[in-house]
C-alpha cells in the first residue's frame, strides 16, 4: 500500500470524513429558497461587493486591464452600485492595474506560483510571489502542490504554503485547492484543513483556478465552508473563502450566499470573508440590479458585454 | 377490448425544446362544443425572459446563415406543414372553424411561407443600395436584422396570423418570440412540433401560450426585444407604446378592433420585411 491512502486516512480520522450524499442533498435545497425584493437587492449588492473581477488570459494587455479596473471602480453608471472587492490579474499585469486602483477601495489580487498548474520550482514560485507583491499586489492567489497532496506528502505541501505565506508579507493569501483535481469531497476537506493550519487568520481558501473542466460547485463550496466552520470551532481562527470559476449568473451567486449564510452565518457575509472569483458574473449581477431598479428586463449589451447585434 | 386513450400534453416550443411553463400552471382548453380538449401551459414573464435568452443565443448564427440557406429552411418548414396539414386543420377546428375554412387557412399559411422562402435572397437587392455621393467614395446602404422581435398574434386566424407575423421576421435573420392566440392556442402548439423538424435552428422561433394580460407588459418593457409587431387593442397599444419608448423599440401594431383579412396577399411581401430590418450606410474610399 502506498503512503497516500495511509496519510490521508490518518488525517481524516482526525478531522472527519464527508457524507457525499448528505452534502449533495443539502446544497440541492439551497437552490429552492425564495429570495425576493429587499433580500434579493441586498444579496445582489453584497455579491457585487464580493466580486474579484478577473481576467486571466494569455491575450491580456495593459489596455484590457485598464478597462477592467474602470469597471471595478464604477461597475455601472446607474443606481447605487458598490465597487467590487478586487481585480484579479496575472503578475505581469499588477503594475498596470496599480495605476488605476491604488488608493481606492478596490484591491489588486494577483495569481502567482506558476498559476494554474503550479509546476515550477519552488524558488521560481516564491520569486513570482515577491515580484507581484513588490509591484503592488494586495492579495496573492496561489495554487497548492496537488502532486504532493495526492502522493501523501502533506508536509511538503504545507511547507510550500508556509513559505508562500512568508513571501506574501502583508498581502492576503488565497490558497487554491483546485478541487477538480482532488476528485473526492474527502480530499477537498483534507486539503482545506492542511491549508488552514498554515495560513493566517483572514487568509482564504479557494476552490479552483477556473482553468480546468469543472470549477466551483455548490457541493465543493459546501465541503470547504463546513471545513472552515469546523476549523473555527476548534481553533477560533476565522478563515475566508473564495469560490472561483463557473459562477456566471446572479442566481448562482445568491445560491452560494445562501450556503454561506446558513453554514457560517452573518460574520462571513462580507468581502473580508467571502469572495467570488468571476469575470462574467458582475455583468449579470448588474443586469439583475437594473431590472430591480427599473422593473424592465435588461439586454446584455447595456453592460459592456461583448455582444453582436443580438 | 378498448384501448386506454393516450392523450398529449401540449407544450410550448422554446429554444428548440418543448417546455412547460416555469410556473407549472396550465389552463383547460375546451373545443367549440364545450368538451375538454387539453391543458395548455400558462407562460409567465419569466418564461418570456427565458425565451428571449434562447432567441439571443440563436440569433447571431441565424443571421449569419446565407440568404439562400434561410430560404431553403423556410421552404422545408412549408414542406413539413404540407405533410401534416390534416393535423393542423384539425387543430384549427377545435376553435370552431369549419373543415373547409380550416383547410383553407392551412393552405394559405403554407403558401405564405413559400412566398417568404422566395424573398430571403431578394429583399437585399431591393432595399439595399449604392448611393450617389459627390466625393470619391462608394456609399452603400445595406440591411441588417433588428434582433429579437416580439409578436402578439390576434385571437382569430390562429395559424395564418401567426405565420403571417413570424415569417417576414425570420426571413431577414431576426429571431422571434410569439404569443399564441389566447383563445385558440393549439395550432401554435402543433406548429411548434413542425418547427422542431424543419431544420430551423432551435431558438429562432419561440412560441408561448398563456394570458395576454400577463405577458403584454413584459413584451412591451423587455429592453432586449427590438420590435413588437402584431395585433393589439387600444389599451394594449397605449401600454406597449409607453414602455417601448423607454426601451427605444419599434412598434408595428394592427388594431384589434378593425377586422383584418388575413388571407389577403396585401399582408405579405417586401413592406412587411422592411418593417423588421435596420439600414446601415457605409462610406468607402474609391481607388488606392
Amino acid at each position: 500500500m502506498s503512503a497516500a491512502p495511509q496519510a490521508l486516512r490518518r488525517l481524516l480520522s482526525e478531522i472527519g470524513t464527508v457524507d457525499q450524499v448528505g452534502i449533495e442533498e443539502r446544497v440541492a435545497k439551497y437552490t429552492t429558497r425564495s429570495i425576493k425584493k429587499k433580500s434579493k437587492l441586498f444579496g445582489l449588492n453584497l455579491a457585487v461587493s464580493m466580486v474579484d473581477l478577473t481576467t486571466l488570459e494569455g491575450k491580456d494587455t495593459p489596455g484590457k486591464v485598464a478597462s477592467l479596473c474602470q469597471k471595478a471602480l464604477l461597475p455601472h453608471d446607474q443606481g447605487d452600485v458598490p465597487t467590487v472587492a478586487a481585480v484579479c490579474v496575472y503578475p505581469a499585469m499588477v503594475k498596470h492595474a496599480a495605476k488605476y486602483v491604488k488608493g481606492t477601495p478596490v484591491r489588486i489580487a494577483s495569481v502567482a506560483t506558476a498559476f494554474p498548474s503550479g509546476q515550477a520550482p519552488l524558488k521560481t514560485r516564491l520569486a513570482e510571489v515577491r515580484a507581484a507583491v513588490a509591484d503592488g499586489a494586495d492579495e496573492i492567489d496561489m495554487v497548492i502542490n496537488r502532486g504532493a497532496f495526492l502522493s501523501g506528502q502533506f508536509s511538503l505541501m504545507q511547507d510550500e504554503i508556509a513559505q508562500v505565506v512568508e513571501a506574501c508579507g502583508n498581502a492576503t493569501l488565497k490558497v487554491i485547492l483546485e478541487t477538480s483535481e482532488l476528485e473526492t469531497y474527502d480530499n477537498i476537506r483534507a486539503a482545506s484543513f492542511l491549508a488552514m493550519r498554515v495560513i493566517r487568520p483572514g487568509d482564504f481558501i479557494k476552490t479552483s483556478t477556473g482553468k480546468t473542466s469543472s470549477n466551483a460547485t455548490l457541493g465543493n463550496n459546501q465541503v470547504m465552508l463546513d471545513a472552515i466552520r469546523d476549523f473555527f470551532l476548534e481553533t477560533g481562527t476565522a478563515i475566508a473563502m473564495k469560490p472561483a470559476g463557473g459562477i456566471r449568473t446572479a442566481k448562482q451567486a445568491l445560491h452560494f450566499l445562501i450556503a454561506v449564510k446558513e453554514t457560517l452565518g452573518d460574520e462571513w457575509l462580507n468581502n473580508q470573508r467571502y469572495r467570488f472569483g468571476a469575470s462574467s458574473l458582475l455583468n449579470d449581477l448588474l443586469r439583475q440590479l437594473e431590472k430591480e431598479r427599473t422593473g424592465a428586463y435588461q439586454a446584455p449589451y447595456y453592460f459592456s458585454e461583448a455582444a453582436e447585434a443580438y | 377490448m378498448s384501448r386506454l386513450p393516450i392523450t398529449k400534453t401540449p407544450k410550448c416550443y422554446v429554444g428548440g425544446a418543448f417546455i412547460r411553463s416555469e410556473s407549472g400552471r396550465v389552463a383547460p382548453l375546451h373545443d367549440a362544443r364545450g368538451a375538454f380538449f387539453a391543458n395548455i401551459p400558462q407562460c409567465t414573464r419569466k418564461d418570456l425572459r427565458n425565451a428571449v435568452e434562447a432567441a439571443a443565443k440563436a440569433g447571431p448564427g441565424w443571421a449569419k446563415r446565407s440568404a439562400y440557406n434561410r430560404g431553403q429552411i423556410l421552404y422545408r418548414l412549408a414542406e413539413m406543414m404540407e405533410a401534416r396539414s390534416a393535423e393542423l386543420a384539425e387543430a384549427i377546428q377545435i376553435g370552431g372553424s369549419t373543415k373547409a375554412d380550416a383547410n383553407h387557412e392551412v393552405a394559405s399559411s403554407i403558401e405564405r411561407l413559400i412566398h417568404y422562402a422566395g424573398w430571403t435572397d431578394k429583399y437585399e437587392q431591393l432595399l439595399g443600395n449604392v448611393n450617389p455621393v459627390a466625393s470619391p467614395h462608394f456609399n452603400f446602404t445595406v440591411t441588417e436584422p433588428m434582433g429579437i422581435i416580439g409578436v402578439l398574434t390576434p385571437e382569430e386566424a390562429p395559424l395564418l396570423a401567426l405565420i403571417t407575423l413570424i415569417a417576414p421576421a425570420i426571413t431577414c435573420g431576426n429571431t422571434v418570440i410569439a404569443l399564441a392566440s389566447e383563445s385558440q392556442p393549439y395550432p401554435a402548439i402543433v406548429l411548434g412540433e413542425m418547427l422542431a423538424t424543419s431544420d430551423l435552428p432551435g431558438g429562432v422561433v419561440n412560441l408561448l401560450t398563456g394570458q395576454r394580460s400577463e405577458l403584454v407588459p413584459t413584451f412591451a418593457s423587455h429592453t432586449h426585444l427590438r420590435a413588437i409587431s402584431g395585433v393589439a387593442n387600444a389599451d394594449e397599444r397605449k401600454e406597449i407604446r409607453l414602455a417601448a419608448a423607454d426601451s427605444v423599440k419599434r412598434v408595428n401594431l394592427r388594431k384589434a378592433e378593425d377586422p383584418t383579412d388575413w388571407p389577403s396577399p396585401k399582408l405579405q411581401g417586401l413592406s412587411a420585411i422592411r418593417e423588421l430590418i435596420e439600414f446601415k450606410t457605409t462610406w468607402h474610399p474609391i481607388g488606392a
